[in-house]
């Protein structure tokens, strides 16, 4: 490690302090919330023994899913290409009826069968070995590159910091797999309590102080606006999307909606509730963070104002922040985003790690596993899939992780039909879905790569173009090729229902 | 009552109604603050399905 002429002593001071605090609650949190089951099981280490009330499991939630790089990434798009970069928006809003419409049921479902992972629920629900594989496949894909995005998230607070070289990073990753491993889901459920207050108190004191020192909300639009209105056309940027960016931002919300909880990440917070009432009351408690995302991407446009030149837009928070505050200010800001990329870390790899352990080692490798035995599988996992992360951003180009991220989108969403539709009704026999999923998987890969792995795809239809969501687009294949599918195996009688739990 | 619930899908995903600067509010343009209270109005009209639907009384 070496140390750069414009490190901050006392932003580093400020940082360091609260990391400690952090790593110390993370090994004390095996001991929190016990309950009498102490007994080595995955339901205790991987969901901290489904027991999280409606606090606990808001604060793990909203620590988990608005990820560290979300702080990062937001606000970066949003001073780079301005209204497109607000989708995070109506997103954020509109993930909260699909959260309260689906998630009791599949709540109510796993508890009442034990299952720890979505590819279980499946299992379960249609008695298809295939059809198990592709969702937990699916999730591990999906997961891993997800996992690597918050060490951008963390690199790139690292680096405002004046900190150089990777050890850094790595000392923070090798504390986090430690404790993860021996507090499981309890360690980021009790340091989300931590972080989420702390970005709390950032974005509040930043959208208070900030818009003040540069002369309130109407000079920073206009600011924004003013530097939208030199840049070239291409890429479309501006206060207001331009028309033929309506169709990108409803399909990217939307998309981006039916996958936010299709995650192993954000569905082992739901696993882990305590009822199906917990997850009701979060559907409505939970949208405080976006507002909170809301105001965050706004730092985009504050950044106008302020005059800051990043040197990426990923360095527009870190440098705006460092230009604003005082240094001891812009440490606990940087405590709270490299701490915000802790939590959703650690429930990714648990998330994984319960995944590979029920579908892969249970369902492969060692059918007669024990409780204990699970949770060890786990909790090995859990430290190699972080491995995994840190290698890949250590020596891969970080576009490989954000153009991965972005197929992980894709593909996590493939995995909907499968994990939800059987939640409602009892039409979709198993060999059909898994047909849907491969077609919506591959065929959306395809798509997305020969499109230069941009989100967007453009469909003619009637001489009229529209450009959407690709994985909007391969879900919809996915799903009709399901049902087409499915009519053909009822008419032929193949594949009868072969229901092993009913709801 | 559910009907409700499907009231923030239509009014974020049309995205042409709120397209447009003004009415600008307390300096943000129009875009900007109508999405922002339909994060309040979606978690009210939730909350309503939830009472309407009896789940208040559950533990």
């Amino acid at each position: 490690m070496s140390v750069s002429a414009d490190l901050d002593w006392t932003a580093l001071s400020v940082c360091i302090f609260f990391f400690a605090l952090v790593t110390v609650m993370g090994f004390g949190a095996s001991r929190w919330q016990k309950g009498t089951a102490d007994h080595a099981h995955l339901d205790e280490w991987g969901l901290g023994g489904r027991n999280f009330g409606t606090w606990i499991t808001w604060f793990l939630v909203g620590g988990d899913f608005y990820t560290a790089y979300t702080v990062i990434a937001v606000p970066a798009q949003v001073y780079a290409i301005g209204a497109q970069g607000f989708f995070a928006l109506p997103y954020t809003i509109v993930v909260y009826p699909i959260v309260f419409a689906i998630m009791p049921r599949l709540w109510a479902f796993a508890q009442r069968h034990g299952h720890v992972t979505a590819a279980d629920v499946v299992y379960g629900r249609y008695g298809s070995r295939g059809l198990e594989l592709a969702v937990a496949i699916t999730g591990l894909l999906a997961t891993m590159p997800y996992i690597a995005l918050q060490l951008v998230g963390m690199e790139v607070v690292i680096k405002a910091l004046g900190l150089t070289g990777e050890l850094p990073l790595i000392a923070a990753f090798a504390i986090l797999a430690l404790y993860t491993y021996s507090a499981g889901l309890r360690a980021p459920a009790l340091i989300a309590f931590v972080k989420d207050i702390m970005i709390y108190i950032v974005v509040l004191v930043a959208v208070a102080f900030i818009p003040y020192k540069l002369g309130g909300y109407g000079a920073v639009f206009d600011a924004a606006g003013q530097a939208f209105a030199q840049k070239p056309p291409t890429p479309p940027s501006g206060l207001v999307l331009k028309a033929s960016q309506y169709w990108p931002y409803a399909t990217l919300a939307l998309g981006s909606a039916l996958a936010a909880f299709m995650y192993p990440h954000t569905l082992t917070g739901i696993f882990a509730s305590k009822s199906a009432n917990t997850i009701r009351k979060n559907a409505i408690l939970l949208p405080a963070y976006t507002l909170l995302l809301g105001l965050i991407a706004l730092l985009g446009y504050m950044a106008h104002a302020a005059g800051v030149k990043p040197a990426t837009p990923n360095d527009t928070v870190p440098t705006l922040f460092r230009t604003l505050f005082p240094g001891w200010f812009a440490g606990f800001a940087f405590a709270a985003i490299a701490i915000g990329a802790l939590v959703p870390a650690a429930v990714m790899s648990i998330g994984a790690a319960n995944l590979f352990t029920r579908n892969v080692w249970k369902a492969y490798v060692n059918p007669g596993v024990t409780h204990a035995g699970e949770a060890q599988v786990a909790k090995i996992t859990s430290l190699l899939v972080k491995l995994g992360a840190l290698l890949f951003i250590l020596f891969a180009p970080v576009q490989y992780a954000l153009d991965l991220q972005l197929l992980g989108g894709l593909w996590i969403l493939q995995t909907f039909p499968s994990v939800v539709f059987g939640l409602f009704f009892n039409w979709f026999r198993a060999p059909a879905l898994l047909l849907g999923w491969a077609v919506g998987f591959f065929g959306g890969s395809v798509i997305a790569y020969m499109d230069g792995l941009k989100p967007l795809h453009t469909v003619v239809i009637g001489g009229a173009s529209y450009t959407v969501y690709v994985g909007l687009l391969a879900v919809l294949a996915n799903i009709l090729v399901a049902a087409i599918a499915n009519v053909a195996l009822r008419a032929t009688g193949t594949g009868t229902a072969r229901t092993a739990q009913g709801m | 009552m559910w009907v409700l619930l499907l009231l923030p899908f239509i009014g974020l995903l049309w995205v042409p109604f709120y397209n447009v600067a003004t009415p600008a509010l307390f300096g943000f343009p129009f875009f900007y603050w109508y999405q922002l209270a339909w994060v309040p109005v979606t978690a009210l009209l939730t909350w309503i399905v939830y009472r309407s639907a009896g789940h208040g009384d559950e533990p």
